[in-house]
């Protein structure tokens, strides 16, 4: 569905992204993950077409993305940090985006919307939302046009433990229908139960992408973050990373 | 195109910076109005803060604004619009709101109080000083890296054409008061927005009989149809040009 | 017979003293020439209404000439219509019309030469190329005329009023349009020149030179192509006159060059490119004028010296004052400047701290007019502050020490 072919980008004398190719297919959960600065969000806005790489191409559905904003009808985005307009409500962000493209509400996957019960707010401004709830309205948004690819950053940070639960199920839900799903997370550990893959970035550099069948059979682990943490052993460098990411949170399950 | 500007131009609106620069211009004209004892004076007044306020609040504002919505920005970017479709669309919603602001500010106390020749020269330079700046703005937003350097480079664009420019045109003037300096005084008019608006006003004044010959010259000139043609052929395009410009630095541009 | 035609005569020259002549189309005498020739000193014509096209008329003798119901004269545009010469005249009533022109003759309506006591009053003129020419003469008085000429070009018509070599005139209460210029005097003495009303004149609506010895009166001078021009004279008293909407490249409500021993008291300037110009004049006394939205209020070149401007009020102009060089010896005090931003402290109604006329931006326009084209711009109001601030181009001994507070009553 995705096919990235030797792409690079360089933001002045930072290499950001360091010939990488890649296929994801549909039915896939691809788990980004890497350091900060390892280049995952860009990876992501490269396929969204809001970074233009400087070398390489990117093809959606065997269409190569240029300046046709058409492709990006079939990807749904949740950003890192959504901020919107401050006196816009709710309600109006929705329609807005449903009349821009052109869609009737029954068409669209409200299921979002109804489960963190934004209806509720339909009438609030923007600006009076708290962090949380402006990240279950991008949830909401990536999910409203049932979208067969959907991109996900970060996607459970700044969620209560229930909103992320919600955003879970509603993740697998999709997976079911045979979408692709790439998300990135810092927090391993939320992503291991729905993965079907992970690609591991470092410095710009893709260093694997592996199902989790492959490398649970590499490394004998079954948690996606031991099995990470195995396969970095010999890496000193980034050892001390690897360690923070995966020291249990209070809120998380100890499996 | 309107769609996302209809959305735009509704979040502007309910701004607390464009109602205020709204009842500041209202204010601010209705005063001058009823404290001069005629019109012509009150103009002399309203005439600084079309040069001066009006290019300084579009700058500042609309620099302002395109940094607050980035991230909305980039949620547009993810959706199947193009990159000239959301700049386009956010020129329109925040030309209009600070038309609407200068009109309700400015142009209600205009038409009540001095809906004559001058009158009109004043809401029409107005108006065309205030698309000029926006689009400036837009150019100067797109091209700074970070909200403090797109502000500053705003200001000094400000105080170049406010301040700066004039000093120039004075320097010159002495630098070759021997010579004819018609023609090239109407050149250099032409390039600065607010003199080009300021010296089209002073003309409908009647300023040109201070100027002796040559202020007969620019009167002829100014008010005859060519001088119209002349004067909105070069206000569209300091509103094109920065505005193209803009678009083509943002269709390049990694968000 | 000798002693009968005697008798005969002095019955004719006795009855003539009060004889009354009458013309008219339905009359015993229909030409106006012919009454004029039969008429003796002292009597009376009466004109009748309707037109008389009879070439140039000539009156050489004591008479009253006075129309009824306006009679008109007309020249049918190729000749002077009646000249005036003697003493004693008396024209009244009269409507003339379409005097000619010529390039070599100065052709007038009326044109009075060598003559004194001469009273025109009550007439039209239309078309006239000059309306009223008088030359070499004394004691006339021109008044309640009303002068309307059509405009042409500066070349192809004459004055209003037009005096040479005159001296004791009055010239009142006319209403002069469309001339070359509205009244104009050349080498007049000890004339008054009072409520006479001067507009849209192609040149200057009042115009004299070489007169001395005059007095202008509550004359209103308006919308005239370059306002008022008085030239070489000495003594000239000009009060109370109106100077409007002179308006337009090289305008002036007046134009002084070469003025003396004058004054220039409770006149209003309104709406004028420059209010006042000076050019080689001394010993003026320009008080208690007002200057309202002109252009420039005062222009005074450099080689003006000993004029006095006192208790004058300035309001709204562009320019208060002006001056093309660093050298001032004029007298400026307790005038009102509406630009004034100082205070009064001691609260004696005058500013206590003294004020410069002559902006920053003024010795700019006047060393390079083109700078104009920079008005009311930012940078234009920033070196207006900073010269204030910091004086070192304006004049240092141009300055007003007793701004006044308010407006001088007037």
């Amino acid at each position: 569905m995705i096919r990235i072919d030797h792409i690079s980008k360089r933001f002045k004398k930072l290499q950001v992204l360091d010939n990488i190719s890649v296929v994801f297919e549909k039915g896939q959960v691809i788990s980004l993950i890497g350091p900060n600065g390892s280049g995952k969000t860009t990876l992501i806005k490269s396929i969204l077409g809001m970074v233009k790489p400087n070398t390489g191409k990117i093809f959606v559905n065997e269409q190569i993305i240029d300046n046709d904003p058409g492709y990006r009808k079939i990807i749904g985005y949740m950003p890192q940090i959504g901020r919107y307009p401050d006196n816009m409500k709710i309600g109006q962000l929705f329609s807005m985006l449903k009349q821009i493209r052109k869609t009737e509400t029954s068409q669209t996957d409200e299921e979002l919307i109804k489960k963190f019960e934004l209806e509720k707010i339909f009438e609030k401004p923007m600006r009076t939302l708290s962090g949380g709830t402006r990240q279950k309205v991008s949830a909401a948004i990536a999910f409203l046009f049932d979208p067969a690819i959907l991109i996900l950053d970060e996607p459970t940070a700044g969620l209560d433990p229930l909103a992320s639960e919600i955003l879970k199920e509603k993740i697998i839900a999709e997976k079911k229908k045979n979408k692709l799903i790439l998300i990135t997370s810092h927090i391993l550990s939320d992503l291991d139960e729905i993965t079907t893959h992970v690609m591991y970035m470092q410095e710009g550099k893709m260093q694997f992408i592996k199902d989790m069948g492959t490398l649970q059979e590499e490394t004998g682990e079954l948690r996606l973050g031991k099995a990470i943490a195995r396969i970095m052993k010999g890496d000193i460098i980034n050892s001390e990373w690897i360690d923070k990411m995966f020291e249990p949170k209070n809120d998380e399950k100890i499996y | 195109m309107l769609k996302l500007s209809r959305y735009v131009l509704y979040d502007i609106l309910r701004s607390k910076i464009v109602i205020a620069y709204t009842i500041f211009l209202f204010v601010v004209s209705l005063s001058m109005f009823q404290m001069e004892d005629n019109s012509s004076k009150a103009m002399l007044s309203l005439l600084n803060i079309v040069l001066i306020v009006l290019p300084l609040v579009s700058l500042v504002f609309t620099t302002i604004h395109y940094y607050n919505s980035y991230e909305f920005i980039e949620l547009m970017s993810s959706q199947p619009m193009s990159r000239t479709r959301i700049l386009l669309s956010e020129y329109a919603g925040v030309a209009i709101s600070l038309l609407s602001a200068f009109f309700i500010g400015v142009g209600i106390p205009v038409l009540l109080f001095a809906p004559n020749e001058i009158g009109f020269a004043l809401l029409f330079s107005g108006v065309s000083l205030t698309l000029v700046f926006t689009s400036i703005a837009f150019y100067a937003a797109v091209v700074a890296r970070d909200k403090a350097r797109g502000i500053g480079f705003a200001l000094l664009l400000w105080f170049y054409f406010a301040l700066i420019y004039d000093s120039l045109v004075l320097l010159i003037l002495f630098s070759f008061s021997d010579y004819p300096l018609e023609k090239i005084t109407l050149l250099l008019s032409a390039l600065n927005p607010i003199d080009l608006g300021r010296i089209f006003i002073m003309l409908k004044m009647d300023i040109s009989a201070l100027m002796g010959y040559t202020g007969a010259l620019y009167k002829d000139f100014f008010g005859s149809g060519t001088g119209i043609l002349f004067t909105t052929g070069i206000m569209l395009l300091w509103i094109i040009l920065p505005l193209w410009l803009a678009v083509r630095k943002f269709r390049k541009k990694d968000l | 017979m000798k002693c009968l035609i005697s008798i005969v005569l002095f019955f004719a020259l006795n009855t003539s003293f009060a004889s009354t002549i009458i013309v008219g189309k339905d009359k015993v005498i229909t030409s106006l020439k012919q009454a004029i020739k039969i008429a003796k000193t002292g009597d009376t014509i009466l004109l009748n209404a309707g037109t008389y096209k009879e070439g140039n008329i000539i009156v050489d003798k004591s008479i009253h000439l006075i129309g009824v119901n306006t009679p008109i004269l007309d020249g049918e545009s190729k000749n002077e219509i009646l000249t005036l010469t003697g003493k004693n005249i008396f024209i009244s009533g009269i409507h003339f019309a379409n005097a000619g022109y010529s390039s070599m003759n100065d052709f007038a309506g009326l044109k009075i030469i060598d003559a004194t006591n001469i009273l025109i009053e009550k007439n039209i003129f239309s078309n006239t190329s000059f309306a009223i020419h008088i030359a070499n003469s004394m004691h006339c008085t021109i008044r309640n005329n009303s002068i309307k000429g059509t405009n042409k070009s500066e070349h192809s018509s004459g004055n209003g009023i037009h005096l040479w070599k005159c001296s004791r005139m009055l010239i009142e209460n006319n209403m002069l349009q469309g001339h070359r210029d509205g009244i104009y005097l050349e080498f007049v003495s000890h004339s008054t020149i009072r409520k006479n009303w001067s507009e849209k004149n192609i040149r200057y609506g009042l115009h004299f030179m070489f007169s001395s010895d005059n007095s202008y009166l509550s004359n209103t001078f308006r919308n005239n192509g370059a306002g008022v021009a008085v030239m070489y004279s000495k003594k000239v008293i000009m009060l109370n006159n109106h100077f409007e909407q002179n308006w337009g490249a090289s305008a002036y409500g007046i134009l002084l060059k070469d003025i003396t021993d004058s004054r220039i008291q409770y006149n209003t300037f309104f709406k004028n490119t420059i209010a006042i110009h000076m050019e080689g004049s001394s010993r003026i006394q320009i008080e208690k004028n007002i200057f309202k939205e002109n252009g420039w209020g005062i222009k005074v070149q450099s080689s003006c010296d000993e004029n006095n401007f006192r208790f004058n009020n300035f309001y709204g102009n562009s320019f208060d004052l002006a001056t093309n060089g660093s050298m001032m010896l004029n007298y400026f005090s307790s005038n009102y400047w509406d630009k004034y931003e100082g205070y009064d402290i001691n609260k004696d109604g005058t500013g206590d701290i003294p004020y410069h006329p002559v902006s920053m931006y003024s010795m700019i326009v006047e060393q390079n007019p083109h700078a104009l084209l920079l008005m009311r711009s930012f940078t234009i109001s920033l070196l207006d502050k900073a010269e204030k601030a910091i004086p070192g181009l304006t004049p240092a001994n141009l300055v007003d020490n007793q701004p006044m507070m308010k407006p001088n009553k007037l």
